[in-house]
């Protein structure tokens, strides 16, 4: 017993901690720390000119661009398929419903390739959409597409249960002071959606924005317009350039670092705004 | 005073519940959805399937045969059998640490378990490559820009160990990618389930081992199920943070997902996609045991979608 509490009669948990701990630094900590080791062989001046190159630049604006606009986008639709998921009946729901979660479980090369085939000018999509004048691979388009399909699941699935869990009273008590439909979605309920629905969109902006395999295939990886960061790490990596590929990637980790404790803050504010109802 | 209970309206002229939409809005919202998850999941799943027989069966099966593609299959099997087993055993210590007892800093641990989630794939291999790379801290003795475990690197090229380029660095990666899918599912579960059915048994003379083997696994099967699967999934399909320390060389450390991009960049699409409806047939097989698994536990479903980050 390492710490000073009851004896407990549960035995193993030197064991178990023990255990977790070693592996953990093993397997994630230790690694994880070469990264800032290998970023202090470089100097502060080093640093900053890799990190705010004109090419390190255009590749946070559109990695951060896209995933913002995929993550609003499968905010609105992802409220509908939610909604409708819960509330509706029609056939084929269940199988509707357990498809969201493909673009978790599909290898995001698989992903990739197919969204890459679909949007080309010769595919199913992308000829149509060629003579509409939209080019879509290749393209900041194609970005958007992929980080759109990659975050579908996380705002279902952060939506969904909130609205299950909903009281059918509420609505109830609003309709009978005389609110319509629409006021009682928009004054009622989605007020109370709103910690899921921030929680969803920061979960689908922080996955698209470490985004690679479903991405690299419809980017087409065009330097200063198509590059993404993860591809831009890439590119250093295979031009051996360690240092250079570590700096960008600090920029990454702290940005995502920030995102979790934003993701926390909220995950903790919904579970009071949910546990007071 | 007695009351007449209220009769209910038949159904011809009861109101519409006030709690529900116009028919149109509900048929233009199903529309909507249909629509978009149409557009988004189903026509894509499909393409892989039409696309991977788009030249007929025999060459699906010549591009499923190929030396090249069954040495990427048994080299991804390997990966997930290190993988997942190993992610697995960690994934019950941890949970069984973190809700049967009390300790500082349970929270901060908690974070860190999840930490390979917010992880880019790509900055994820990188983090190998710095290890282990030849210029890493783990690397080629010689070369070393610091001789960190001098003694280990002397083994390591004695030995001529290789990970990174190599199948090691597979593993490894891979295994930093899946780490917390097994805990993370594990930890809420059995915080739920408390402690007293295992203290039960404990003073009813239990052994510990006893006790987890004849209580604590089988209240835990679905959503050790779970948390497998969603791993295995994850383990096989992995591409960035693999492509980063695979070195791509083919037939020896290309993964079935490496040896798809293979052949799409070598422009034999009818190959990729047939190696691909692979990998989308475990995407399927996955998706039908997770709903199994959540049918059979609801908490496993509402613990999963609380905090779905991977």
């Amino acid at each position: 017993m390492i710490f000073s509490r009851q004896r407990s009669v549960l035995p193993g948990f030197n064991l178990t901690l023990g255990f977790t701990l070693f592996y953990l630094s093993l397997v994630v900590l230790i690694p994880l720390s070469s990264i800032f080791f290998k970023t202090s062989t470089l100097s502060w001046a080093e640093f900053v000119r890799v990190t705010t190159s004109p090419v390190a630049l255009a590749s946070y604006r559109l990695t951060f661009g896209a995933s913002f606009c995929a993550a609003l986008v499968n905010a609105v639709f992802g409220l509908i398929v939610a909604w409708v998921l819960v509330r509706y009946q029609f056939f084929g729901k269940r199988l509707l419903d357990a498809l969201v979660d493909l673009p978790f479980a599909l290898p995001t090369a698989v992903a990739g390739i197919t969204l890459a085939r679909l949007y080309s000018d010769n595919g199913w999509l992308g000829g149509g959409l060629a003579h509409l004048g939209l080019t879509v691979a290749n393209t900041r388009l194609g970005i958007f597409v992929a980080l759109t399909f990659i975050g579908l699941p996380f705002m279902v699935r952060t939506v969904q249960p909130v609205l299950e869990d909903l009281d059918a009273e509420i609505e109830e008590a609003a309709a009978s002071l005389g609110a319509n439909r629409w006021q009682t979605f928009w004054r009622v309920i989605f007020p109370m959606l709103t910690p899921a629905l921030l929680t969803g969109i920061a979960l689908a902006f922080a996955r698209a924005l470490g985004e690679y395999g479903s991405v690299i295939f419809i980017a087409g990886n065009i330097p200063l317009k198509t590059v993404i960061t993860p591809v831009l790490i890439m590119g250093e990596l295979d031009s051996f350039s360690y240092a250079k590929a570590t700096a960008l990637a600090v920029v990454m980790l702290v940005v995502s670092f920030t995102l979790i404790l934003f993701i926390n803050a909220l995950q903790w504010w919904s579970g009071r705004h949910h546990g007071q109802n | 005073m007695t009351t007449a209970a209220p009769q209910p309206l038949p159904t011809a002229v009861r109101p519409r519940s006030v709690t529900s939409e116009p028919s149109w809005v509900r048929g233009l919202l199903i529309g909507v959805t249909l629509g978009f998850l149409g557009l988004f999941l189903i026509l894509p799943l499909l393409s892989v399937f039409l696309q991977a027989f788009g030249k007929g069966l025999e060459y699906y099966g010549r591009a499923i045969a190929d030396p090249l593609a069954w040495s990427a299959l048994k080299l991804t099997l390997l990966t997930a059998g290190f993988a997942v087993p190993l992610n697995c055993v960690f994934g019950v210590a941890a949970a069984w640490a973190i809700a049967k007892f009390q300790f500082p800093g349970k929270t901060v641990l908690i974070t860190l378990i999840d930490l390979p989630f917010s992880i880019s794939p790509v900055v994820a291999g990188l983090i190998f490559v710095l290890v282990f790379g030849t210029k890493g801290w783990l690397g080629d003795y010689e070369n070393a820009e610091h001789p960190w475990f001098p003694w280990l690197q002397t083994w390591l090229n004695a030995h001529d160990f290789q990970i990174i380029y190599a199948v090691p660095g597979i593993v490894l990666a891979t295994i930093f990618v899946t780490f917390p899918f097994v805990a993370r599912e594990l930890i809420p579960l059995m915080q739920a389930q408390g402690r007293t059915e295992e203290e039960a048994a404990r003073v009813l003379g239990a052994s510990g081992w006893q006790t987890f083997w004849l209580v604590t696994l089988p209240n835990i099967r679905w959503g050790l199920l779970y948390g497998v699967i969603l791993c295995n999934a994850r383990a096989m399909g992995e591409f960035g943070a693999v492509s980063v320390v695979s070195g791509h060389i083919r037939g020896q450390t290309n993964t079935l997902p490496l040896h798809v991009e293979y052949l799409y960049d070598s422009y034999d699409f009818t190959a990729a996609f047939a190696v691909a409806s692979l990998l989308a047939l475990l995407a399927l097989v996955t998706l039908v045991v997770k709903t199994w698994a959540e049918r059979k536990n609801v908490a496993v479903k509402s613990s999963w979608r609380w905090a779905p980050w991977c």
